[in-house]
């Protein structure tokens, strides 16, 4: 058994062996070469469970270096249990740098948020992807949707928009709102809230999605057109909150609802946890911060 | 006042300490060893050997005492393991007709060459629960037999004499093999790639789709033309040498299935086959994959695909139970950027109901007039 025990232990750099990852690093650059295309890769079986972020994991994988600091975001915070554990793995397997701040990560991987503080050029950004198909809603056959991407066939996408406005009098998706990348596909932009879609358009980074479980890789290049699927008389809107983070007194971010007792107390504060920390350090301040609540 | 909610960290090493706690359990009883597992819970072990896709009892002993029993926490745990492995080649296929059977039956034939071999069963027990077995109960010495001189022919190749049953069929030359854990899946698959799938497939799922093609969802009248369990060697061609090298045995499990078939456009009246291979012994898990098996070449025998098991893409694709048992277990993970999306629109919605219902209430008259 110490033999066993011996052998499990020896993991290669950032635990993927160099052959998956020069496969997975070809599934990636024929993505960039196509955006918005899902391609095809041999997902493997990772240490995580699927539907955990295991594409993610194994993009990150392929494209980290001893170089790299990483920063690892779930619900646009650190510290949720699943980034915590998605950080702790690569300080294990890549012994790499971690850090909480935005500006100072090369790869970030995400899990629902793009950070609020714009990313830069030479920046990755790795999102998890559940089920990568915008169309498989529509279609749940994978036979169907390919021929329907191959033909740009998204009719049915926009008569399943348009049927959200004849019923409900505006576009019911509030998250993983499609887009069409540089005029061509239809992509999912992974369970986002359609508040981040403008933050995909013309980014200076480089933005990469894994999809493990479903075995699919795509990518949007830097600078790339991204367009949030609309008509013209209803055009695309993001939400809207009524009042700033409680704790940073941050406008235009996006917010979480937090509950504060059984009587229908709530506040917002800034889903991106950074951001608000980093405000707060600069002197900003909410109306439930620290030191207003001591008043 | 409120804080950002930290301690990810710290609660899940705690998590993770109380899980290991609960793991070894009571202190004053002995810790479960990994031969007792192999020994007394060898139908688990070879589970999770088979959906796990990895043949080594000892890390599927392992699996299971980490998992605490969880079979698809064993399985998932070889699987993540397996993925690590270095791939040196592919072997022959193994020749089950050279099987060194320890049980062998047919459904189709009364007595046949090499004979029935009941083996270690479950069949025919009387499923009374035994308190001889809470304790340390010493079974009898088994009966032991000279080792059979006749030879065990495939029941498969006992028909296929008549010509009334399909062949084995043959793959064109070179054509190497297809690998499901080293290419994504495209639909529609062949059929070596489909029974790689089937094969590591969750013994639940195929056992409830084998079951509904019985019950007519996509009917082949089956008839269990032969299962056997047993041990099989193991080769591989090395490029220096000129002989194959065998590597050592795996026990098998492998059911052929035998199925009416009145005949196509393409194909002529005839019985045709379905197959399944399982690691270890798991007779319900290759009965029920010979089941799927056989219902997914619908469309190569010209059927019409009127049924879930006979829905390729549907069946390969939830077939995985490391797969499935993630995705589902993912709700737990933090969904509320998300849940706050849906929240601020089910909140706008809502007020725009009332908003149309108040508007509605303020002018009965004119729906009157319309009226």
């Amino acid at each position: 058994m110490n033999a066993h025990a011996e052998a499990i232990a020896q993991y290669n750099f950032a635990y993927l062996d160099e052959q998956t990852k020069r496969m997975i690093r070809r599934a990636i650059l024929k993505a960039i070469a196509i955006p918005g295309y899902q391609v095809p890769f041999a997902s493997r079986e990772m240490p995580m469970p699927y539907g955990w972020g295991t594409g993610g994991v194994q993009v990150t994988a392929s494209v980290i270096g001893p170089q790299d600091v990483l920063k690892v975001i779930d619900q646009g915070a650190d510290d949720t249990t699943n980034a915590v554990s998605i950080r702790a793995f690569f300080q294990k397997v890549a012994q790499v740098s971690v850090t909480t701040h935005t500006g100072e990560a090369t790869i970030i991987q995400t899990r629902h948020r793009i950070p609020e503080e714009p990313l830069k050029e030479g920046q990755v950004l790795v999102y998890q992807v559940p089920i990568p198909e915008p169309l498989r809603f529509l279609e749940p056959r994978e036979t169907e949707t390919r021929k329907m991407h191959a033909l740009e066939e998204y009719g049915l996408m926009h008569v399943k928009l348009y049927e959200d406005i004849a019923q409900h009098g505006h576009i019911a998706t509030t998250f993983a709102y499609p887009v069409k990348v540089e005029g061509r596909y239809v992509m999912d932009p992974s369970p986002t809230p359609k508040f981040d879609n403008p933050k995909m358009h013309m980014s200076k980074a480089l933005q990469l999605f894994g999809a493990g479980r479903e075995k699919r890789i795509y990518a949007i290049p830097p600078y790339t057109h991204v367009e949030s699927l609309d008509f013209d008389d209803h055009p695309f809107e993001v939400q809207r909150f009524e009042e700033p983070c409680a704790l940073c007194g941050a406008h235009g971010v996006y917010l979480d609802e937090v509950v504060l007792d059984d009587r229908g107390g709530r506040m917002f504060v800034c889903s991106d946890t950074d951001h608000c920390e980093e405000r707060r350090a600069e002197g900003h301040r909410g109306h439930l911060s620290g030191e207003e609540a001591a008043t | 006042m409120y804080v950002a909610v930290k301690g990810g960290e710290a609660a899940i090493r705690n998590a993770h300490k109380l899980l290991a706690d609960r793991r070894r359990g009571d202190r004053s009883v002995p810790a479960l060893t990994l031969e007792q597992i192999t020994g007394q819970l060898a139908l688990a072990v070879d589970r999770v050997m088979a959906e796990g896709s990895l043949y080594d009892c000892g890390l599927a002993a392992l699996a299971v005492k980490q998992a605490r029993g969880d079979m698809i926490e064993a399985i998932f745990l070889l699987r993540a393991y397996r993925t690590t492995l270095p791939r040196f080649g592919y072997t022959r296929p193994i020749e089950t007709a050279a099987m060194l059977v320890e049980r062998r039956v047919s459904a189709t034939y009364k007595d046949l060459p090499g004979g029935q071999l009941l083996g270690p069963t479950f069949d025919y027990t009387h499923r009374l629960l035994d308190p001889e077995l809470a304790g340390d109960s010493d079974p009898a010495t088994p009966e032991t037999r000279e080792r059979e001189s006749e030879a065990m022919p495939r029941v498969s190749d006992i028909l296929a004499h008549e010509g009334l049953i399909e062949e084995d069929g043959s793959l064109p030359e070179n054509r190497e093999p297809g690998d499901i854990t080293r290419e994504a899946p495209e639909f529609p698959m062949d059929r070596d790639l489909r029974l790689q799938a089937l094969s590591r497939g969750d013994e639940g799922f195929l056992l409830a789709l084998g079951y509904s093609t019985q019950r007519g969802f996509g009917r082949n009248h089956p008839f269990a033309g032969e299962i056997r369990i047993g041990e099989v060697d193991v080769e591989i061609d090395v490029p220096e040498l000129d002989f194959p090298l065998t590597l050592g045995r795996i026990r098998v499990t492998e059911c052929q299935m035998v199925n009416q078939f009145k005949g196509s456009m393409k194909v002529p009246p005839q019985f045709t086959r379905g197959y399944g291979l399982v690691f270890g012994q798991s007779e319900r898990k290759a009965m029920a994959m010979a089941l799927c098996d056989r219902a997914l070449r619908a469309s190569e025998l010209g059927e019409d695909i009127t049924a879930p098991a006979q829905d390729e893409e549907f069946v390969i694709s939830h077939a995985d139970n490391v797969q499935a048992t993630g995705f589902v277990e993912h709700l737990k993970l933090p969904h509320y950027v998300d849940f706050q999306a849906e929240l601020g629109l089910v909140r706008q919605m809502r007020r725009e109901y009332e908003e149309r219902r108040q508007a509605d209430a303020e002018k009965p008259q004119r729906r009157e007039a319309a009226e």
